[in-house]
């Protein structure tokens, strides 16, 4: 996938505070690299541990949707951010690398990138994303309102496990309940 | 069975809620069609040839009489007056207007019913034996494990957009009623080296255009890895299964085209790196839902009743029924009954709302208030003392539900087909009719013994027709409705794929076409107790090519 068909262009950037201001700019598939914080393609990833000494907690990779996520076990140390492609609101292989890569330690800034939409919110938080770009024009359809809306109508979940936090587990809740009885 | 905590109603409740404003932001425009689809398949509403279809879950088939009266007042108040019970032991109502679905789900969880993940690329509905905690030879109750998988399956965060449908079925007993071998992932309960309780685990079984047996991924896994073993064998699947082909993209293709070594690999391997401890269902969760599960109390009556021996003695029609629809129960003069809803010349798996209504109350009043649906399309009462059976008996007969048919060859299995479906290419439920009038007498169907045939409307085989003992795919050739046979398909047991017989038939043509295959059996087999698929087993296709065909 060419990066700058999911990233570049109109895009907005929401997370569980709202839109938020992007300072990410896009790295080239090669020569020279824009300046401040840059994202960079996948297969630039060699560059990362050179790019992040020279700008610390300013270097991102992104990540195409068919690549093994432990491939970038090696690089964490240097990236602050990873931006997952979704190609499609439906190709749901981003769910498992963000929880896969939080399995395997990763600890940044992570986003999905692409038309994902506002009833997926909770899921993509679930599974460890801090964040999504989406393009202007979903944006206007499904204003920021209603991603932070979605949250807040989804209150349970029969899940546990990593990234679980938004949603109560109901699981816990009934463990939680027990206590109480048997304190009782 | 299982009963909704305060966590479960809310769940639904808020589920619920959700739909609502899903179909209103599609009105508005802020969610496009292509959108919305996928948000209403998980919510069981699909759009078919004449109108939308509402698919209700029922979970591992198993409802209270409360539940059945629901869908019956569904079936009336929504839809034309009837329900179609499916191969996934749901229902589906193929008549309701899109306006009405909120509040049908609203009546849904009024009883602790939903029709989430009934449909979409996501775990649909569980399914299992529908003798669950009856059969004497069951290890465990099949239907703890279901209900374990059921919610850890509800709105997963990674696996609702998956590639493609996934289907897990779950037996305890070595006999196998729920067809696992042809489920994405099948799990059968087995004791471990030291007795304790696991499951053997299968993987990549399915129907549809390619058929596959499923093959085995675990011997034994533990119970407590349950939860996370499934985990990492749903994250390989959604990380690498193919998305550039919706025909190729469900697990079983990426089981065969790996391998099952392959694949099994990069499972155990996803396995070792997961943390079991926070995905896996605490032990007092397993033990609350078991306890739901437990035997009911079943008043002891003695292991004859006068009254049934009777009964038996002066009515033929009772005592074929007895013998071809009841089932041995563990309990000592309980037995379980199949209610077959394959009427003479009817719909197979239809059932109006005043059956419903009927089953609802001899449920209440004669089986401990449960009934089950089978994958085969009909219903279970499971828990029936020997002297209440020809009470049940004749008031299903009553209702004309009394077929002596389990299992025999008018106990068809079909597809909506062309009738209801928009993937459909040609009818299904027509040519069951018309098999199951010509072989309406009841003595010949008991001479001719088990045969399972089952049709299907197109090449995805919603039917199951590739592992009937006779299968029947419907095609459409140049605008004609074509239909072909395969013969030698069965789900359990040593499951297998039905082999083509050659060249189809018209739809006129099909009755006859399987009374030919059945006579041919008839004029072969052994003796009488050689059933048709032991009999085909033996000789083989060519008889019956020659058969239907002439020598050539």
């Amino acid at each position: 996938m060419v990066l700058s068909d999911t990233v570049a262009g109109e895009a907005v950037l929401i997370d569980r505070s709202g839109v938020i201001a992007e300072r990410w700019s896009l790295a080239p598939d090669e020569g020279p690299l824009p300046e401040g914080p840059v994202i960079l393609p996948f297969l630039r990833r060699d560059e990362i541990a050179e790019l992040a000494a020279d700008r610390p907690g300013a270097v991102g990779l992104h990540l195409p949707n068919d690549t093994d996520p432990r491939r970038l076990r090696d690089h964490f140390d240097g990236l602050a951010l990873i931006s997952v492609a979704f190609p499609s609101f439906a190709d749901g292989r981003g769910f498992s690398i963000g929880r896969c890569l939080r399995e395997i330690g990763y600890d940044g800034r992570l986003r999905a990138t692409g038309p994902v939409i506002a009833d997926q919110f909770a899921y993509l938080i679930e599974c460890g994303f801090d964040e999504v770009s989406i393009p202007a024009a979903l944006a206007s359809r499904q204003p920021p309102e209603r991603w932070l809306e979605r949250l807040e109508t989804l209150g349970l979940t029969y899940q546990r496990g990593p990234g679980g936090a938004l949603r109560a587990s109901i699981l816990d809740q009934r463990r939680a309940a027990r206590a109480v009885v048997g304190e009782l | 069975m299982y009963r909704y905590d305060e966590f479960d109603h809310r769940f639904v409740a808020e589920r619920t809620a959700e739909f609502r404003g899903q179909v209103a932001r599609r009105l508005t425009g802020e969610l496009t069609e292509e959108e919305f689809k996928p948000l209403r398949l998980m919510n069981g509403l699909y759009l078919q040839l004449h109108a939308y279809m509402l698919r209700v879950a029922i979970p591992y088939g198993t409802l209270a009489g409360r539940q059945m009266r629901m869908l019956a007042h569904i079936a009336e108040t929504y839809d034309r007056g009837y329900g179609h019970f499916t191969t996934r032991q749901n229902i589906q109502y193929n008549w309701p207007k899109l306006s009405d679905i909120p509040a049908i789900l609203d009546d849904l969880a009024s009883v602790e019913m939903h029709a989430i993940q009934t449909s979409g690329n996501c775990i649909r509905n569980v399914t299992s034996d529908p003798l669950a905690g009856v059969a004497p030879d069951e290890i465990e109750d099949p239907r703890v494990t279901a209900e374990v998988l059921r919610q850890w399956s509800s709105l997963h965060p990674e696996f609702t957009f998956l590639g493609r449908k996934f289907k897990i079925a779950v037996t305890g007993c070595e006999t196998d009623r729920a067809a696992i071998a042809v489920h994405d992932i099948g799990l059968q309960i087995v004791r471990g080296p030291d007795g304790e309780t696991g499951y053997r685990v299968l993987v990549g079984g399915g129907q549809g255009r390619s058929p596959f047996i499923a093959k085995e991924l675990r011997a034994f896994l533990p119970r407590e890895d349950l939860l996370p073993y499934l985990t990492a064998a749903l994250r390989v699947y959604n990380l690498h299964g193919r998305r550039d082909n919706k025909f190729k993209a469900r697990i079983k293709i990426l089981v065969h085209e790996l391998g099952i070594d392959a694949y099994r690999e990069q499972v155990e391997a996803e396995f070792a790196a997961i943390d079991r401890e926070a995905v896996a269902a605490p032990w007092e969760e397993w033990e609350r839902i078991r306890a739901y599960f437990a035997l009911p109390d079943l008043a002891p009556v003695p292991a004859e009743d006068t009254g049934f021996e009777r009964a038996l003695a002066t009515d033929p029609d009772f005592k074929l029924w007895v013998e071809q629809n009841t089932h041995e129960h563990r309990v000592t003069g309980y037995r379980a009954a199949t209610v077959s809803l394959k009427p003479v010349g009817g719909v197979p798996g239809d059932a109006t709302a005043e059956q419903m209504r009927v089953l609802a109350k001899l449920a209440e009043k004669h089986s401990a208030d449960e009934l089950r649906i089978t994958h085969e399309q009909n219903v279970v009462l499971p828990h029936i003392a020997l002297g209440d059976l020809y009470k049940v008996f004749r008031a299903l007969a009553g209702i004309g539900l009394d077929a002596p048919n389990r299992g025999l060859v008018t106990d068809i299995i079909a597809c909506p087909g062309l009738d209801y479906c928009a993937l459909a290419t040609a009818r299904s439920i027509p040519v069951a009719q018309a098999i199951s009038t010509r072989f309406a007498d009841t003595k010949r169907q008991a001479e001719i013994g088990p045969l399972a045939i089952k049709i299907s409307g197109c090449i995805n085989a919603c039917g199951h027709h590739h592992v009937a003992h006779i299968g029947i795919l419907g095609i459409d050739r140049a605008g004609v409705e074509s239909y072909q046979l395969t013969l030698g398909g069965e789900p359990a047991d040593i499951p297998a794929i039905g082999e083509r017989t050659g060249p189809g038939f018209g739809f006129d043509e099909v009755p006859g076409a399987i009374e030919t295959i059945v006579d041919r059996y008839l004029s072969l087999r052994e003796n009488p107790r050689e059933t048709f698929l032991q009999a085909y087993r033996r000789v083989g296709m060519a008889p019956f090519k020659e058969a239907l065909y002439g020598t050539q």
